[in-house]
């Protein structure tokens, strides 16, 4: 899940997710968001799990699992962003399988499917919510 | 025992009419297609009797074997797998009883019949003078197979290329010296006629002709024939013509016209012509109402055809006699095309102006070696024939019209006349491949419905497969082509070159407006040309083209666009670690920097591999220690080898004349040279270079994109060789080059590729894909027809002025290095997801369910041998 951040929006916490979901989940600060360049993915560390990070665009963040569903390599954050129709997409690096960066579908074959996490945008720090 | 045994197996079971079939050609295949896709009340039962060893196999194509082992089996085979068709290969037909309608064979079978057809083809005549029987000839896959053993022998033994004499300045002739020729043999033509193809074609263009086949290396002697072949030690080394003239050969081949092979048959008494073959009327029967025959041996209207248009439709013919019909063979269609790659040659039609009254329009440009001749009727309206050297562009289209009355101002339809008249006024019954008998109302109906599920044919391929329009001699392909695009114009079909979903253009013309708009960046060439936010097809495009501006790739946005390697400059493998390879430059290294090459790779513990390409790669680094690699290869001296890019590779040489005591030429230098010209060249697909350094071709450059093979003179030029999933041969584009003249058509070839490619096409199909071939690339790179040479040039000087280490530039910026860490929170942190195991002395990744072993990666202080080789006993 993730949502999107209006870059004119100035508060401390913003905005809230666009389907908030019922338990709660929690934040865990990963990097300034200068750190990261449009297009570029990075990955994350977390202590149970790593997540492949993207800024696609001005301010549109997304989070989703850097292990590749196909073959469980740790890579998903050095695929491609694009898009397909209106949807964001990443392409994975190896085989080249393309998922629903929002939503975590494989678009390119019924194979399985990504898991995606909230991202936020507090101050001038990424907030992932990528808890077990 | 031959009798028992006979009609014990060939007696058929059914109450079926039996059909014996003798000679497995292209005639035979074309009937038994026939019977077997019409005969729906299976009323015939056939045997065909082949004594080749093979299923028939298409003649026409012979030449493409001289380039490999291809295979030439005539499609469908579908007919050899019915029930009802039995073939036989290898069996020779040796007598034909006709009074018992058996055909006994050699296997010492008996074969009874109700219905006989002859498809015995011809034999290639051998002239019987001295020495003749170490003379060879060009007519079946054993005779060609042969031909390319031999000239390899000739090239082992002597170490030069081999000499090649043909006999024979015919289309067949001609055929085969251009097809050795290309195989790297020395050719001479040798003629008795005044000019070349003297059959066909009139004097002025049979001197066109003359000077195009000089123009591509063949030697000529015409007016002259052999007359004895000078043998020592059980070999030939020389010909001696009636002329006196003696030439240097070591393979003769005689070419000299087709003898049918009518001994059979003149045997069990049926008539046979005056000049051989079984006589036969329009409807192909012989003096005997039941035998039949069918193609090259047959005698129809008092002459025998070498052609495999006639063939098939006699074939035709046949097939429907035998189901009843009345079908009759009706003309013979002579138009022949010389199959020659670089030569262009067609005539159709009374191409001698021989009917009375005939006109004949003639346009010659004695310079280009163009001839082009239009004969027609006494009123210039009716069209009578035509010949083509030089450019065969309009045959394709005026061959339909033969005998028709021509849309336009006759002198129109020559290059002179600008754009020829194009397809869109064939009426439907006008036939468009002659080979197979298919007319353009054929084409057009299969491009509306004639796909598998009534869904219309909408590609070349499928085209061709539904019609067999053009599978034959393939003549007719771009006519072909033309109606299918107007047809699916007409239907208001748009013909896709989509890139992809973001860009409705082809990679050539995005390329043209990125270069000639200026534009520098993705979101900049979007917004001009495309939509929506890229993919992973189009952004590794758009970076190539960006590439090819010059600058570090991962710089100002672009890095965003790389595709996997090119990402992390290095070859990202399956559990998502890298493969590091350094340039090699031809292969060639000194011992002290191999043990740089060791001492990394026990540092960092990496698997490591000779590359196909005279590399050495290194397996199962991590990301975050590709620069403290790096690091260590670029103070020793190393470059990045750009194993990672749609770019140039290696150039792969032999050790040539340094060392080697055959080498004419210095590959190794040459190698080096090139490979330090063209490195970090980005293009749509990889590039490979071979060099050489004789005609014994060590360094199969003719695999490669681009193949330099030594010559005693300078350097042969090959393009368009690849390996992987479709192999192809590298062509001959130019001979004995000086070193600057091959560097100059080399950065010609790659720049055009680079700019008119699609993408991840590469050359050998790029070639093929081109209007015009090979001969619009030589035209192109070594006439510079469209005087863009000095503009393709300039472009490759930037590159090489531009060119810089990607891994030095890497290196020398912290910004740039930035990439290259593992985790955005956590950059030191290892990458935890690569388990390793130890096998035959190095690590590799493991496999599920397999206990990774404690293999130390990048612990700089680790002695990394020992340690590794006892974890891995340990365990
Ligand atoms: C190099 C080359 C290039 C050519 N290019 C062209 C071209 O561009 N355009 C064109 O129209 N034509 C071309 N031709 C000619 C074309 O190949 C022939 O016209 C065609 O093959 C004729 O077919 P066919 O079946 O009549 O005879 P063949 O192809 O000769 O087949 C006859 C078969 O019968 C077998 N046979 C003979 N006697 C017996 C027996 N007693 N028992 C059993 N089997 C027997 C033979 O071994 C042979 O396999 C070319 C020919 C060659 C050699
Ligand atoms: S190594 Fe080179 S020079 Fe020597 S025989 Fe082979 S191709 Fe010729
Ligand atoms: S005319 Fe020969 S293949 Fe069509």
């Amino acid at each position: 899940m993730t949502l999107t951040i209006e870059p004119a929006i100035h508060e401390d916490i913003v905005p809230a997710p666009r389907h908030a979901s019922a338990h709660a989940v929690a934040w865990q600060r990963v990097c300034r968001i200068d750190d990261l360049e449009p297009g570029w993915g990075e990955a994350v560390l977390l202590p149970e799990r790593q997540v492949a990070l993207f800024l696609v665009g001005a301010g549109e963040l997304y989070a989703v699992d850097h292990r590749d569903p196909k073959t469980s390599a740790p890579v998903m954050a050095r695929g491609i962003v694009g898009s397909k129709g209106a949807r964001p997409t990443i392409a994975s690096p190896l085989l080249k399988q393309v998922y629903d960066l929002a939503t975590g579908e494989c678009l390119s074959e019924s194979g399985p499917s990504l898991a995606t996490y909230a991202t936020r945008v507090v101050g001038e720090f990424v907030e992932i919510a990528a808890a077990a | 025992m031959s009798d028992d045994r006979g009609d014990a197996v060939d007696e058929p079971a059914t109450d079926a009419r039996r059909v014996v079939v003798i000679g497995a050609g292209p005639a035979a295949h074309r009937l038994a297609d026939a019977i077997n896709s019409r005969d729906d009340a299976g009323t015939l039962h056939v045997t065909v009797l082949g004594d080749e060893p093979h299923q028939p196999y298409d003649r026409v194509s012979l030449s493409h074997r001289l380039l490999g082992e291809e295979d030439l089996t005539l499609v469908p085979t579908r007919p050899w797998d019915a029930a009802r068709v039995r073939l036989l290969t290898g069996v020779r037909a040796t007598r034909i009883d006709r009074a018992a309608r058996r055909v006994h064979t050699d296997d010492g079978a008996e074969h009874p019949y109700d219905e006989l057809v002859l498809a015995t083809g011809s034999t290639a005549p051998v002239p019987e003078i001295r020495g003749s029987d170490h003379a060879r000839v060009y007519r079946t896959l054993e005779d060609v197979d042969a031909l390319v053993a031999e000239c390899a022998q000739v090239v082992e033994r002597s170490g030069r290329a081999p000499r090649v004499l043909v006999a024979g300045g015919g289309l067949l002739g001609l055929e085969a010296a251009g097809g050795l020729t290309g195989l790297g043999a020395e050719a001479t033509v040798v003629h008795s006629g005044g000019w070349l193809m003297s059959a066909q074609l009139d004097e002025g263009a049979g001197q066109a002709l003359s000077r195009l086949i000089a123009g591509h290396g063949i030697r000529l002697e015409l007016g002259t024939r052999p007359q004895e072949l000078l043998v020592e030690n059980g070999s030939v080394h020389a010909v001696k013509l009636t002329n006196g003239k003696v030439v240097d050969a070591d393979i003769v081949v005689f070419a000299i016209g087709v003898t049918p092979r009518d001994g059979l048959a003149s045997a069990a008494g049926l008539d046979i012509g005056e000049r051989g073959g079984v006589v036969v009327g329009a409807d192909c029967r012989s003096s005997d109402p039941n035998v039949f025959a069918i193609g090259e041996v047959a005698n129809v209207f008092g002459r025998c055809v070498g052609l495999v248009a006639p063939a098939n439709a006699m074939a035709e013919t046949v097939a429907d006699r035998l189901l009843g019909g009345d079908a009759e063979f009706s003309s013979i269609d002579d138009a022949t095309s010389l199959k020659l790659s670089g030569v262009d040659v067609a005539s159709f039609g009374d191409a001698l102006g021989a009917t009375s009254g005939a006109l004949e329009i003639v346009y010659a440009d004695p310079a280009r070696g163009l001839y082009q001749k239009i004969v027609v009727s006494q009123d210039a309206k009716t069209l009578l024939g035509g010949v083509f050297v030089g450019d065969a562009a309009p045959y394709s289209s005026l061959r339909p019209m033969l005998g028709r009355e021509l849309g336009a101002e006759p002198a129109a339809y020559l290059s002179a006349g600008g754009e020829a008249p194009s397809g869109a006024d064939l009426p439907d019954d006008a036939l468009v491949c002659s080979c197979n008998i298919v007319t353009a109302g054929t084409v057009r109906e299969a491009v509306r419905s004639g796909g598998g599920s009534g869904e219309g044919c909408h590609d070349l391929g499928s085209l061709k497969a539904c019609t067999r329009a053009g599978t034959q001699c393939g003549s007719c392909v771009p006519l072909v082509k033309k109606l299918m695009e107007q047809e699916l114009t007409a239907a208001g079909v748009a013909v896709s070159h989509a890139l992809c979903e973001h860009f409705a253009m082809t990679r050539q013309e995005l390329f043209d407006g990125v270069r000639v708009l200026g534009l520098a960046s993705f979101d900049a060439i979007v917004e001009r040309f495309g939509s929506g936010r890229g993919c992973d097809i189009c952004k590794p495009a758009v970076a190539s083209m960006l590439a090819s501006q010059g600058g570090y790739i991962l710089d100002d946005g672009r890095g965003s666009l790389q595709d996997t390697n090119d990402r992390a400059l290095a070859n990202m493998q399956k559990d998502g670690s890298y493969s590091v390879v350094p340039r090699i430059p031809g292969g060639e290294i000194t011992p002290q920097k191999l043990a740089v090459i060791a001492a990394v790779a026990e540092k960092f513990g990496l698997y490591t591999k000779i590359t196909g390409g005279q590399r050495i790669d290194m397996f199962g680094a991590r990301l975050d220690q590709l620069p403290d690699i790096w690091r260590i290869l670029v103070d020793a001296g190393f470059e990045s080898g750009q194993a990672y890019g749609k770019a140039l590779r290696n150039v792969k040489s032999c050790v040539g004349s340094t060392w080697c005591r055959f080498g004419v030429q210095d590959s190794v230098a040459m190698a080096i040279r090139l490979e330090l010209r063209y490195r970090g060249l980005r293009a749509p697909h990889k590039l490979k270079i071979g060099v050489s350094g004789c005609a014994r071709e060590c360094a199969e450059a003719r695999g490669k994109d681009v193949g330099v093979i030594a010559t005693a003179e300078g350097w042969n030029l090959y393009v368009g060789g690849n390996g992987g999933l479709q192999p192809a041969h590298g062509q001959l584009l130019a001979t004995d080059l000086d070193d600057e003249s091959l560097i100059r058509y080399i950065d010609r070839y790659f720049i055009y590729y680079i700019r008119t490619a699609d993408r991840l096409q590469r050359t050998a199909r790029w070639i093929e894909d081109l209007d015009g071939g090979l001969d619009h690339v030589r035209s192109v790179v070594v006439d510079d027809a469209l005087g863009l040479a000095d503009e393709l040039e300039a472009t490759m000087h930037r590159h090489v002025d531009d060119y810089q280490d990607e891994w030095a530039a890497t290196l020398a910026d912290p910004e740039r290095l930035r990439r290259f860490r593992s985790f955005v929170n956590a950059p030191d942190a290892p990458d935890t997801g690569l388990p390793r195991v130890i096998e035959r002395g190095q690590p590799r990744p493991a496999r599920p369910g397999e206990a990774p072993m404690p293999v130390s990666l990048g612990m700089p202080t680790a002695p990394p041998r020992e340690t590794l080789s006892t974890e891995g006993s340990r365990s």
